[in-house]
């Protein structure tokens, strides 16, 4: 919101300076404060507050940061742009076109000349093809845990039961972490001496401790204490979360920012949940399907051609058949889109669900539209399967202009066992 | 945060010398501070006034910034607040020759603050000192109501960007801006026309008789005017001294309307909630002039930190430091807007003009534009004219008076769009217009316009508060609307109804142009419920 603008010269492009003291005049809260006020206004009676934004350092893959921050809107009467019919685009990916806010510019191109593109792709992460699943070497690991945490007691998200315990999977990897004396790969010289002090201590050939003769010593070989190769159990993740997001044109503006937030907290509740052993996987969608490395691409890839949701059920099937995810962890596939879909009937999304649903402790949908009465509603409803299969499937419908707290209703809906 | 040492103050003093010399004008005190980048991001939240009243979205903006900080480190150079004496905020790794050239800029801006009439009712008043008195009252609030004291400031904060920003201003120039008194006012567009209901001819006829009078005797025209009129209209100083006190009284804006008629604030217990709402009215008052004058303000001082660094011989040798700093603050951008750029190109242009003798009846007549080349008067009165300019203008007039096409052509200035082209995944930028009008109205469209929200008070009544928002071509945004009423509706102690128009456009099938459609909505908030219907 704006704020009077300080009246002052802008730089950009030096280095940060050194922290200095917090001066005597700020006397801030702390972020526990600050929520713990937050649950008061509910008490009282007025709306919660506090959102949690996201800040991303743009970066390639490896270095970026998301950095998690409380936030909040100030709400007053304001003026905004007239919602344009163009916005959002075709959704066929065809010739018509969505337009931006206007801008100035200065040059010498003639009205209708192309200053630039940009592509809707941020940094461009085309062709880099699938990853490791995870967000390993992004900040949000960390972070997320913290706000799973957050969501989980302040939010009241529910806790899962049985966590760590529904088809854990444990696997064995082999390190020197015993011991043996006499024989071994690796001879550990700390335990080793100890040993022979110990013995010749027993011997009597210590008679002094403050002055000890080393080359005096009687070394049994049985003093000495060896590394070897042991069996350890190594817990495994215990949950592989497959995030689906439609990234078509009609996505575009609220719709995304709706879908990637709840993700974001899902994302970050399951990290909670199962004490960080949670792989994630991202695949994005308009009438074709792929999948991108991490959550900076998941989060920042945008708007592209029309829809068809059975493609991007496809790819998750076929994903968890050829690596055989299915005997080794917990599934839990979240999809958000606007419900638009190609195929009106959805004879091949439907398909894919079936297959989808024999493989998955929970698919959530998350449908985020205004308008009501679109394509996937219309073929979910029809085939009963949201109430014949409720344990395994739900969908959460939001509105645009949903808030946080509705978002946060809406993955209790979707992950609650009722 | 500490004061500058003697060494860089004694740069300061000289740097005043100058811009004095220069015409620039203001006040001998003035403080400046050293600062890091980490008080800097703790004081913009509080519009950099370091006593505002503490207040816990502050709180969450400095944590916020402070995130943001680790991510896009920034290192403003300084920064100024309009208080009593003048407080400027440095950098604490500028050298002395980039202090000299803030020095400027800091000076022009002090300069715009005392001189600029939007500016008026900041002239008298301490504000550092009346925040941090705010600061304590607030502070000795909360310590006696909790945390309602912050529920108030929040609901009050709510509705302080509709202030009467520009009645409150009007009361404060009243005389300076106009030559027709109110007297005059109320006896020919009120009294005649609404209440005596003058026939057209006996309008006229009052008309001619003032002119007449005030032909002869200049000085006492107008007091022999009335005192005719007093003979034939004994009933008029009585009607005219109620009117003006129903005038004072009318309050100037929604919150000062909750003030004065609120059942709820003005119950016993409640009477310490309107403090507050004075204090969250008042400040937000205070910043109203600084949300109208950014690209004046900023090209105001960008123009004379200019000029007079060149002049100045005590930065010898840094020429090209300067010109590197001075391009990045004031080049203007192949794509966006920079308001220090167009703010300083404008006020340049209207010197230029003024110098050339070119903002005259004579110029406007001339079509042949060989001859609007050519034409130069040497007035040799630019610099003189742009002080009249900064007295009078604001961030709108500047630009809706003085930006033309020999402007736009001047600076190849265009209107940019953006275009999303879904076939290539790409947003297109494209050069839209070069139009002079396009271009400004871009400009007009992205300066500070609050909603226009009042109260009618004929559908006001204890149990329902009845706002109307007039229709400016702009909805406002829908998901606002719950909470700030909500807001309303705790302050007025009942309902609060709004109407307001909502906007889209819809298409009459495919391949059609989409149309405009308006709806008037009402928008009620009751007992926390909201509701929405069309009127």
């Amino acid at each position: 919101m704006r704020r009077p603008p300080p009246m002052g010269l802008p730089r950009q492009d030096v280095p940060p300076r050194s922290i200095s003291e917090t001066p005597y005049y700020i006397q801030l809260k702390t972020l526990e404060e600050i929520l713990e006020r937050d649950k008061r206004r509910e008490e009282d009676g007025f709306p919660r507050k506090i959102r949690l934004g996201r800040l991303i350092r743009p970066g390639t893959v490896g270095k970026d940061k998301i950095i998690l921050v409380p936030t909040t809107v100030e709400e007053k009467f304001y003026h905004t742009e007239i919602p344009t019919s163009g916005q959002g685009g075709d959704q066929d990916g065809g010739g018509d076109s969505a337009r931006g806010e206007a801008t100035g510019g200065t040059g010498s191109e003639k009205e209708g000349d192309i200053l630039g593109e940009e592509s809707v792709h941020g940094e461009g992460q085309e062709g880099q093809g699938a990853g490791s699943g995870s967000v390993e070497g992004h900040d949000i690991t960390s972070n997320a845990y913290d706000l799973g945490k957050i969501l989980t007691e302040k939010f009241k998200l529910p806790n899962l039961k049985d966590k760590g315990k529904k088809r854990s999977f444990t696997r064995y990897v082999y390190d020197l972490t015993d011991k043996n004396r006499g024989f071994g790969q690796f001879l550990d010289k700390k335990a080793t001496l100890r040993r022979i002090i110990q013995t010749n201590l027993a011997l009597g050939r210590i008679p002094d401790v403050a002055r000890i003769d080393p080359s005096k010593f009687l070394v049994d070989p049985r003093d000495k204490v060896y590394r070897i190769l042991s069996r350890e159990k190594d817990y495994e993740s215990q949950a592989m979360v497959f995030f689906i997001r439609d990234y078509s044109a009609s996505m575009s503006g609220p719709p995304t920012e709706i879908v990637t937030s709840q993700h974001l907290m899902i994302y970050s509740w399951l990290a909670y949940q199962y004490e960080n052993r949670v792989v994630s996987r991202f695949v994005l969608h308009d009438d074709t399907a792929r999948e991108v490395p991490d959550f900076w691409s998941y989060y920042n890839l945008s708007i592209a051609g029309g829809t068809f949701i059975a493609e991007a059920y496809a790819l998750v099937n076929r994903i968890i058949k050829t690596e055989s995810l299915a005997k080794d962890y917990n599934i839990y596939v979240f999809h958000g889109t606007d419900g638009d879909d190609r195929n009106n009937e959805g004879e091949e999304a439907l398909e894919q669900l079936d297959i989808m649903l024999a493989k998955v402790n929970r698919l959530g949908i998350t449908l985020v539209n205004s308008r009501g009465g679109t394509a996937m509603e219309g073929y979910l409803e029809r085939s009963k399967i949201l109430a014949t299969r409720r344990k395994l499937i739900r969908l959460s419908v939001l509105r645009e202009d949903a808030a946080e707290t509705a978002i946060i209703e809406g993955i209790k809906d979707m992950v609650s066992e009722k | 945060m500490k004061l500058i040492d003697q060494g860089v103050k004694r740069i300061m003093e000289e740097c005043k010398l100058r811009a004095r010399d220069a015409g620039l004008s203001f006040d001998d005190e003035s403080l400046e501070y050293i600062v890091t980048n980490q008080d800097m991001l703790e004081l913009a939240p509080r519009s950099m006034i370091p006593t505002l009243y503490d207040y816990w979205v502050n709180d969450i903006r400095i944590i916020m910034e402070k995130e943001k900080y680790k991510l896009y480190p920034t290192n403003p150079y300084e920064t100024v607040i309009n208080t009593r004496p003048p407080i400027s905020f440095y950098n604490d790794n500028n050298p002395d020759w980039l202090n000299v050239m803030i020095f400027y800029h800091v000076l022009a801006h002090i300069d715009f603050f005392h001189n600029n009439v939007f500016f008026k009712n900041t002239w008298t008043d301490d504000f550092l000192g009346r925040a941090r008195a705010d600061k304590r009252l607030i502070a000795r609030l909360r310590s006696e109501h909790g945390r309602w004291v912050d529920y108030v400031i929040e609901f009050a904060r709510g509705i302080d960007n509709i202030c009467g920003y520009y009645r409150e201003l009007s009361t404060a120039t009243e005389g300076r801006t106009s030559a027709w008194s109110r007297r005059m006012d109320f006896y020919f567009d009120v009294f005649l026309q609404k209440i005596k209901k003058a026939p057209h001819h006996e309008y006229l006829q009052n008309m001619k008789r003032y002119n007449e009078l005030s032909r002869e005797t200049p000085s006492i025209g107008e007091s022999l005017f009335f005192s005719e009129v007093k003979t034939s209209y004994p009933e008029f100083d009585s009607l005219y001294e109620r009117s003006v006190l129903k005038a004072e009284k009318w309050p100037s804006d929604l919150i000062e309307y909750l003030l004065q008629n609120s059942p709820f604030l003005n119950k016993e217990e409640n009477k310490w909630m309107k403090s507050v709402l004075t204090i969250v009215r008042e400040t937000a008052l205070y910043f109203e002039p600084q949300r109208r004058d950014q690209i004046f303000n900023e090209g105001w001082a960008s123009y004379w930190h200019e000029r007079l660094y060149l002049k100045d011989d005590r930065i010898s040798g840094h020429e090209v430091d300067f010109a590197l700093v001075h391009a990045k603050v004031t080049s203007l951008p192949k794509i966006g807007i920079n308001p220090y750029a167009i703010g300083m190109r404008l006020i340049d242009y209207v010197g230029g003009l003024a110098e050339k003798g070119r903002i005259s009846y004579d110029y406007q007549r001339t079509r042949n534009i060989e001859k609007r080349k050519l034409f130069d008067q040497r007035t040799g009165k630019g610099t003189e004219f742009l002080f009249k300019l900064r007295e009078e203008h604001c961030d709108f007039t500047l630009v809706n008076t003085y930006l033309d096409q020999e402007f736009v052509n001047r600076h190849g200035l265009f209107t940019v769009e953006k275009v999303l082209k879904p076939d290539k995944r790409a947003w297109q930028y494209i050069v839209k217009s070069r139009k002079a009008e396009d271009y400004k109205q871009m400009i007009i469209d992205s300066l500070w316009h609050p909603p226009h929200i009042v109260v009618d008070e004929g559908r006001s009544d204890e149990a329902w508060l009845y706002l109307v928002h007039r229709d400016e071509g702009k909805p406002l945004v829908a998901s606002f609307i719950a909470n700030t009423l909500l807001g309303a509706e705790f302050l007025w102690g009942g309902g609060v109804r709004l109407e307001t128009t909502d906007m889209h456009f819809e298409k009459r099938g495919e391949g059609t142009e989409p149309y405009l459609v308006k709806k008037r909505l009402m928008y009620s908030m009751k007992d926390k419920k909201l509701e929405r219907r069309e009127l």
